[in-house]
């Protein structure tokens, strides 16, 4: 199948170490441009673990799903009460003080994502037995909903001492250094692929290609959609909780829906269907959104000056969406994956073309 | 809670379901047709409120009005030829996320051409005339929404049970296919469709805004889902329906936010969504045996 394994490992490990080195290069030289550039590519990392979870829902089972927020904040919100260290939190919860079982529970930070990721799967297991038995654009409005009703909760009065209401919750503490956050986001996509080339991961194409077909070869539908539901949820959750200890503050403000959609930007871009084009798409997205933010500052350019205020760039990003979905519907990689073989076919083809004809 | 007070709030309940109403049979007649929930719909009438703004600055309210829909039903009948029509044969999810792409791309139009902050609608004089009776207040507007409702719904019932586009629109409805073998012009009923449906959100637009005074760039989103939750509560497809889930949405809101649980306002609506999922996919007055769930 593979002609040139020994090769493709060898260079799939000199981009893993130029990459180290780059991000070692960054922080040895703590110059306040890098710290913008890891800064981006952190944000990046964490927005592709969320898009290979939505890929993984959307891409290869074909449940339209359009919950994530609502996950990534039950993810951030576990993660910001379990890691906040306990003697800032009487100054967190200023307001309305902290339940007393809560006070001193503390957790270190890559358990606490964990303990997000299980809470965030247990609310998908609970909502995905209702839910998963419909399909296509129902299922999409009931997870928004369900991602709406999150939000309400965790706003809400009688969770004021949990989640601290509308307040949202501060002080989590951060990132310890960068490499962690490029290690779990690489260990978390990894797993998914893992899971996507197993016979489970079989049987998840096998729904999205033609349900009834799935199940007449005995692949049991409801099973098979809960597990990529749960575990889709259980990456979201954990993305969430990475989000929160990126971002050191959060509050439900940020788990709108426009959040939701921005992942669904990066997949649709990437390609429904590829891990790999997710995590360009992640990137080309975070850069993206650094690179254009010119487009939100006044100019003095004639023609452009009248066009170039706050605002302009999320009206490119929605139109770039549009002419994603309208024209090019299979974004950068389609369902096809990114391989060195493809890489330098991509140089050789025009070769044998000249060739050939 | 006194008779008057309930009263009183069971009036602002009918009223706001007024709207919903209106815009949850733009939904229920897309669905209906292409089986695509028209996310964009409720931005339609979120810009169709901007168009009165400014259409009110210069004109009299009287001719406003039927500008103002006229660019509500341009806006709605575009967006279908730009987004929608290109998809056609495509799959569904890719129509869907056409149809996302759409409502965000209105709502960050919508931010980028007007900012964020909320706008005062203007007043229509006649609609804020305040009435007494007893010791209940209330203004034209709240008794007329209700009203109006029944009466476009009832005229649009009338088209569409006894006119040929209507008879085209049910054709298509039921069978795309074989409806364009008949020489039913497909698209044109679409289209048709579309104008109807930015009609009454047009329509709705002026109601409920005029009760809320404020446009900002999101006050599309949340509505705009709450009536898909009244079509499908209704039965999608069915107009009568879809009326009657905008009116039981919109009165259990209002005494949901009487009773303090404004919070739980929006979570309730989601709520009753997943419950009729389970219980009654069909909502009450939908046709049995379709591919919905």
């Amino acid at each position: 199948m593979k002609k040139h394994t020994g090769r493709d490992l060898v260079l799939s490990l000199l981009l893993a170490a130029a990459f180290a080195a780059l991000l070692y290069y960054f922080q040895y030289d703590k110059a306040a441009s890098h710290n913008y550039a890891v800064s981006i590519l952190e944000r990046s990392a964490i927005y592709a673990v969320v898009a290979v979870s939505m890929n993984l829902l959307n891409g290869f089972t074909g449940l339209f799903s359009l919950g994530q927020a609502g996950f990534m904040a039950l993810g951030a919100y576990t993660t910001a009460i379990l890691t906040i260290p306990t003697h800032v939190r009487q100054s967190v919860y200023y307001m309305n003080g902290i339940e007393p079982w809560l006070e001193k529970i503390h957790l270190p930070m890559v358990p606490a994502m964990i303990v997000g990721g299980l809470i965030a799967a247990g609310f998908a297991a609970l909502i995905g037995i209702p839910v998963l038995r419909l399909k296509s654009d129902y299922l999409a409005i009931a997870t928004l909903g369900f991602a709406e009703i999150i939000r309400a909760l965790l706003a809400s009065r009688p969770m004021d001492r949990i989640t601290n209401g509308s307040y949202g919750l501060n002080n989590i503490p951060g990132f310890k250094s960068i490499y962690q956050v490029f290690g779990i986001a690489a260990v978390c996509i990894a797993l998914m692929v893992l899971l996507i080339n197993s016979s489970y991961g079989r049987a998840f194409k096998a729904i999205r290609e033609d349900d009834v077909a799935a199940e007449a070869m005995g692949i049991n539908l409801f099973r098979h959609k809960e597990l990529s539901f749960v575990i889709s949820s259980f990456f979201t959750g954990v993305g969430g909780g990475m989000l929160a200890v990126y971002m050191r503050s959060i509050d439900t403000k940020t788990f709108q829906v426009a959040l939701t959609y921005n992942i669904l930007l990066i997949v649709v871009l990437g390609g429904i269907g590829s891990v790999t084009g997710s995590i360009i798409g992640s990137l080309l997205i975070n850069g993206g959104q650094e690179w254009l933010r010119f487009l939100d500052e006044p100019t003095t350019v004639p023609v452009l000056s009248s066009l170039f205020k706050p605002g302009f760039r999320m009206v490119v990003y929605s139109l770039l969406l549009m002419i994603v979905v309208l024209f090019w519907r299979s974004g950068i990689m389609g369902t096809k994956e990114f391989t060195w073989d493809g890489l330098f076919g991509l140089f050789s083809r025009k070769k044998k073309k000249t060739g050939g004809a | 809670m006194t008779a008057s007070v309930l009263i009183q709030h069971f009036l602002t309940g009918i009223s706001l379901g007024g709207a919903y109403a209106l815009i949850a049979v733009g939904y229920t007649m897309v669905y209906g047709i292409l089986r695509l929930i028209n996310f964009a719909h409720g931005d339609i009438f979120m810009m169709s409120g901007y168009f009165m703004i400014f259409i009110m600055a210069t004109f009299p309210w009287f001719l406003s009005i039927p500008v103002v829909l006229a660019f509500t039903v341009l806006l709605g009948v575009g967006i279908e030829k730009v987004a929608y029509a290109p998809l056609r044969s495509a799959p569904r999810m890719s129509v869907m996320i056409s149809a996302i792409g759409v409502s965000y791309l209105l709502q960050n139009l919508a931010t980028y051409l007007f900012t964020a902050i909320p706008r005062a609608y203007p007043e229509i004089p006649i609609l804020k005339k305040i009435f007494h009776f007893g010791e209940i207040t209330t203004s034209l507007v709240t008794i007329l929404t209700p009203v109006l409702t029944i009466v476009l719904v009832i005229l649009l019932m009338q088209l569409i049970n006894h006119t040929k586009i209507g008879m085209a629109m049910r054709a298509v409805s039921k069978d795309t296919e074989a409806s364009r073998l008949m020489g039913i012009k497909v698209n044109t009923t679409i289209s048709m469709t579309f104008v109807l449906g930015s009609l009454l959100a047009g329509v709705g637009s002026i109601l409920y805004f005029t009760d809320r005074m404020t446009v900002y760039p999101y006050s599309g989103s949340l509505p705009g889902l709450k009536c898909f939750v009244a079509a499908v509560l209704g039965g999608i497809g069915s107009i009568p329906g879809a009326v009657i889930g905008g009116f039981i949405i919109g009165i259990c809101e209002t005494f949901l936010v009487a009773m303090g649980y404004s919070m739980f306002s929006d979570a309730f609506t989601f709520l009753l969504l997943i419950v009729i999922l389970l219980v009654r996919p069909t909502g009450l007055f939908g046709e049995a045996a379709t591919d919905k769930v």
